[in-house]
């Protein structure tokens, strides 16, 4: 007999974490906590029609990828201060937290597809092929925008 | 690119978006904190707006921590502390549905109902029952057991013969042998023709041990 989905608190325990990195990496910790809510409320809601095959992991990014977005969208929206991708002048010597704030805003800063394949790489830890399916695009497109993103971080925050 | 440049932002990367201005370091552990407690909002808000179809918990018991699981129609589970917890809730996934959360609250009602029993102080249980692990002849067994009184004894061929198995007192073993609420349900009070203890799923000195809470049975010296 093929095993069912495992009950729901397991998945939520075993995915917490890295959502969790994720969203705050991606919408900031503000938004963050809002955001968790909705990935795991619109998973409850959707998960008994799930296939007991399906790879859970990639689902949860797909769902957590989507809630980011609005996040970013609702704030463009609002019109509320976006960070500026900064670029340091290399004279000064930054401590390493600001350097990394630096980081940070560049990545906020960088098109929508270009920051999702970087978060949902470095931070959320997945391979290629689950951020195409979380992003909603090819392989070989996942690995170009996070190519992409990588120059351009690269270009602002110096290393 | 240089891979040495790039390896700089990635371990960078890797290291996650710090809080913002002014917010402390977070480091590691307070981070999984955040997720833990973020997560136990989610499972309470499933709960209270009617989208976990099981919540469970762990239940204090002389016997050590039971597992209680409720339904929105009442109990359906409760389980002795050497019941593997993973497959006992893999079975309730399995079914009855896989929108199982952890929320202690829910199980309120049977910790206080089971504590007042431990402590002699309810003679029976008040909470509502979900049936749906049982079936039609299992039913019928267990139905006819609720209703053995507090302090009373009757065998395994009387349940049989009142459940309407007049020869089936194997059968009826085995429909209370797998009584998913042991306790709430009081298997332990059929014994064999003649007064010898039979089985029980949570082991015979469990089974000696309530039979002497009841009074049903004398303490051994």
């Amino acid at each position: 007999m093929s095993k069912g989905l495992p009950p729901f608190q397991r998945f939520l325990d075993a995915h917490r974490d890295a959502v969790w990195r994720f969203l705050v990496s991606s919408v900031g910790r503000e938004e963050a906590e809002d955001c968790f809510q909705e990935t795991f409320i619109a998973a409850l809601r959707a998960y008994p029609r799930l296939r007991a095959d399906s790879n859970l992991r990639a689902w949860v990014f797909t769902i957590a990828h989507r809630k980011a977005l609005d996040a970013h969208r609702g704030r463009a929206r609002r019109a509320l201060p976006v960070a500026e991708p900064a670029v340091l002048d290399g004279r000064s010597a930054p401590s390493p937290s600001a350097r990394d704030e630096e980081l940070w805003q560049a990545v906020h800063g960088l098109p929508e597809r270009q920051r999702s394949a970087v978060v949902l790489r470095y931070v959320a830890d997945l391979p290629h092929r689950d951020i195409a399916s979380a992003i909603g695009c090819s392989e070989q497109a996942a690995r170009r925008s996070l190519h992409e993103g990588l120059v351009k971080l690269r270009e602002v925050v110096p290393a | 690119m240089s891979n040495r440049e790039n390896t700089a932002i990635e371990d960078a990367l890797r290291r996650g978006a710090p809080n913002g201005p002014g917010a402390m370091p977070e480091d590691g552990a307070s981070e999984r904190e955040a997720a833990a407690a973020a997560a136990r909002r989610v499972s309470d808000r499933a709960a209270a707006e009617g989208l976990a179809d099981v919540s469970y918990s762990p239940v204090d018991s002389p016997f050590g921590p039971l597992l209680g699981a409720v339904t929105r129609r009442g109990l359906v589970r409760l389980a002795f502390p050497e019941e593997d917890l993973d497959t006992t809730l893999e079975g309730l996934a399995r079914r009855l549905s896989p929108r199982i959360v952890e929320t202690p609250a829910r199980l309120d009602p049977l910790r206080r109902e089971l504590e007042e029993y431990f402590d002699g102080r309810r003679r029976e249980f008040d909470l509502p029952l979900d049936w749906a692990l049982v079936g039609p002849f299992g039913r019928r067994v267990l139905r006819v057991t609720s209703e053995i009184p507090y302090g009373g004894v009757q065998s395994y061929a009387e349940v049989a013969s009142d459940a309407g198995s007049p020869r089936g007192s194997r059968a009826a073993g085995n429909a209370l042998g797998s009584n998913p609420m042991p306790i709430v349900i009081p298997c332990h009070r059929v014994l064999r023709t003649g007064g010898a203890l039979g089985g029980y799923g949570g082991g015979v000195e469990r089974k000696r041990w309530l039979l002497e809470l009841e009074g049903a049975l004398t303490p051994r010296g």
